[in-house]
């Protein structure tokens, strides 16, 4: 178990680092990062001593170290186009952008298990009909698409639900759904699937054969182990739920980190875009760290791995 | 009423609806000059947001609108079908090709290469893509060839993957071992023994994968750092039209089901071929 953890965080790792050595790289590939910073009252002295204080005189992998230390501390440097610091700008998207995720996630979890296990169950019924259904067609629906017809729908029609923007809880369903929609089609297919699996199993049978209540089957024996498979999944969906925050979050004029992503690069922003890509690289490796515990906890046999 | 039997259960069995549905698409994306004489590029700004034919006001020259510039929804959607067959198809082959190599060579060495190969492969599926994309946008600048070599650069792990897998199968079986004692050279062996055994794995990922490359393309494309304006990408007329949703649901509606039904039909023409060819692979897209 030890040498698992320490391995799975030295690959967390590289990961992190691999990213910041790709973000660096492409930074500087762009060409002098003064250049951002020039303007008519840039002279040769003040341009050279930007350059020193930068570090830019320094050979590049020097430079490269001392801008990544500073990223591990959440230094990426001054915005430009927000003039402040990359930092203050990032700090306060981050929160949106969770909570945006929790949305989508509980969305996800609330409809795809359900409908997953009745499918599942109740096997040839509408349920699972509907289930099927839903899981094909679910995940070749663009989300980016579904959320403007979302609006069309609810918001332009029917009046009911805001049409973007943070605010209170109505402003969370019409992203929730758009975010979690991809998700909650592969819970029910991955749900469906290995409940079925387990329910052909012979504890299964044996607790049948004892008179142990369907409920109480389905809940405690069948769904409990039904849930590993899913979680496997789950290193796959967060790396769709990144891709889906910074969908959602334009869809929605969300004020999360997504589209925070999406408009520096349409600024230019280089700090902020490479504030923004090492924290979601973060997140992603933390998250699917949590995700390789959990598994090896529910499944004792990955720990032999 | 048998006759109808039979047919259904052809229906059933057979991917018929998913190809059809591809067959139209590639007729779109060959023949687009043929079905509209318009190109979709160039718009003409008195008809912005032009309602589609069925409207009172509509007109049969644009049969489902124009855009907010006035340019064809219609002839834009049929010349998107070429821009996306186009990007699926150069990026399969290529990301395919790099992927079957890697996956080959790595396979049949074994040892250090492959793990270090596969390593590789983990790295790449750990990256956060869209966001990584973004940034390469900005530097390089927007482009199709861009676009592409992205795009490669995240499909050709996956074929690495499987196909490693199946090549360090078939490097045990007993006519691989023959051909290298009887001093076969290594990539003779490769070509001639190991890659006719994985071919229909590689089919089957390629057309698992077509979908979802779609998919992933006309995100870029909706975010704007797609294949650059006034190319029609689907992705982008989706975007086209976010603002304009309240008085012209069309310019968003067509191009967003055209990629639905199309990630659709690839979608379950992946999964029957897949049934059909290696009932192994059932893993695959769980």
């Amino acid at each position: 178990m030890r040498t698992f953890i320490i391995r799975r965080v030295i690959y967390g790792l590289a990961v992190v680092w691999l990213v910041s050595f790709i973000v660096f790289g492409l930074s500087r590939a762009a060409g002098d990062p003064r250049d951002l910073y020039i303007d008519e009252y840039t002279t040769t002295e003040s341009w050279e001593a930007m350059g020193r204080e930068m570090g830019l005189d320094k050979p590049l992998i020097v430079q490269y170290t001392l801008w990544f230390g500073n990223a591990l501390t959440g230094d990426f440097g001054r915005s430009m186009y927000h003039r402040t610091s990359a930092r203050a700008v990032i700090g306060e998207r981050i929160r949106p952008t969770l909570e945006l995720t929790l949305g989508g996630l509980f969305f996800a979890v609330i409809t795809g298990f359900p409908l997953g296990v009745l499918s599942a169950v109740r096997r040839g019924s509408v349920w699972d009909y509907i289930g099927r259904t839903f899981a094909l067609y679910g995940q070749a629906l663009p989300a980016f698409w579904l959320g403007v017809m979302l609006i069309l729908i609810f918001s332009v029609q029917l009046k009911w639900l805001p049409t973007s923007q943070r605010g209170d809880w109505t402003h969370f369903i019409l992203p929730g759904i758009t975010l979690g929609w991809g998700a909650s089609a592969a819970f029910v297919r991955l749900v469906r699937s290995s409940m079925l699996e387990v329910l052909d199993s012979e504890f299964v049978v044996l607790a049948r054969a004892k008179g142990v209540a369907t409920r109480w089957i389905v809940w405690k024996h069948a769904f409990r182990n039904a849930l590993i498979a899913p979680m496997t999944f789950a290193g796959v969906l967060l790396a769709a739920y990144l891709t889906g925050t910074v969908v959602t979050e334009t869809v929605f004029a969300w004020p999360g980190l997504g589209r925070l992503a999406v408009q520096s690069v349409f600024n230019n922003d280089f700090p902020i875009m490479t504030g923004v890509v090492m924290i979601f690289a973060g997140f992603f490796v933390i998250a699917n760290f949590i995700v390789d515990l959990l598994y090896s906890w529910a499944d004792p046999r990955i720990r032999l791995e | 009423m048998k006759q109808l039997q039979s047919s259904w259960k052809f229906v059933r069995v057979y991917p018929v609806v998913p190809l059809i549905l591809i067959g139209l698409l590639v007729f779109a994306a060959v023949f687009a000059e043929l079905i509209t004489t318009n190109n979709g590029e160039g718009g003409d700004l008195f008809y912005r947001n032009f309602p589609p034919s069925w409207y009172e006001n509509g007109s049969t020259y644009y049969i489902l609108g124009a855009d907010p510039l006035g340019r064809d929804v219609f002839a834009r959607v049929i010349f998107g079908a070429r821009i996306s067959l186009m990007v699926a198809t150069i990026v399969l082959s290529l990301g395919g090709l790099i992927g079957t190599l890697i996956g080959l060579i790595a396979g049949y060495k074994g040892g250090q290469i492959d793990e270090l190969l596969m390593r590789f492969v983990d790295l790449t599926f750990a990256i956060p893509f869209i966001l990584v994309a973004l940034v390469v946008v900005i530097v390089l600048g927007q482009s199709m060839s861009v676009i592409v070599l992205l795009l490669i650069i995240f499909s050709w792990g996956a074929f690495a993957r499987q196909i490693r897998g199946e090549s360090l199968a078939l490097k045990g079986r007993d006519y691989v071992s023959i051909a290298r004692i009887s001093g076969a050279s290594t990539p003779y062996i490769l070509w001639k023994h190991i890659f006719p055994g994985v071919v229909n794995t590689l089919f089957v990922i390629g057309s698992l994968r077509v979908g979802s490359l779609i998919l992933t393309e006309s995100v870029l494309s909706y975010l704007g750092v797609g294949v650059p304006p006034p190319t029609p990408a689907w992705g982008a007329m989706v975007s086209d039209g976010r603002d304009y949703i309240a008085t012209a649901w069309w310019v968003t509606f067509f191009p967003g089901l055209a990629i639905f039904l199309t990630v659709m039909a690839f979608n379950f023409l992946g999964d029957w071929l897949r049934d059909y060819l290696d009932p192994r692979l059932r893993q695959l897209r769980e």
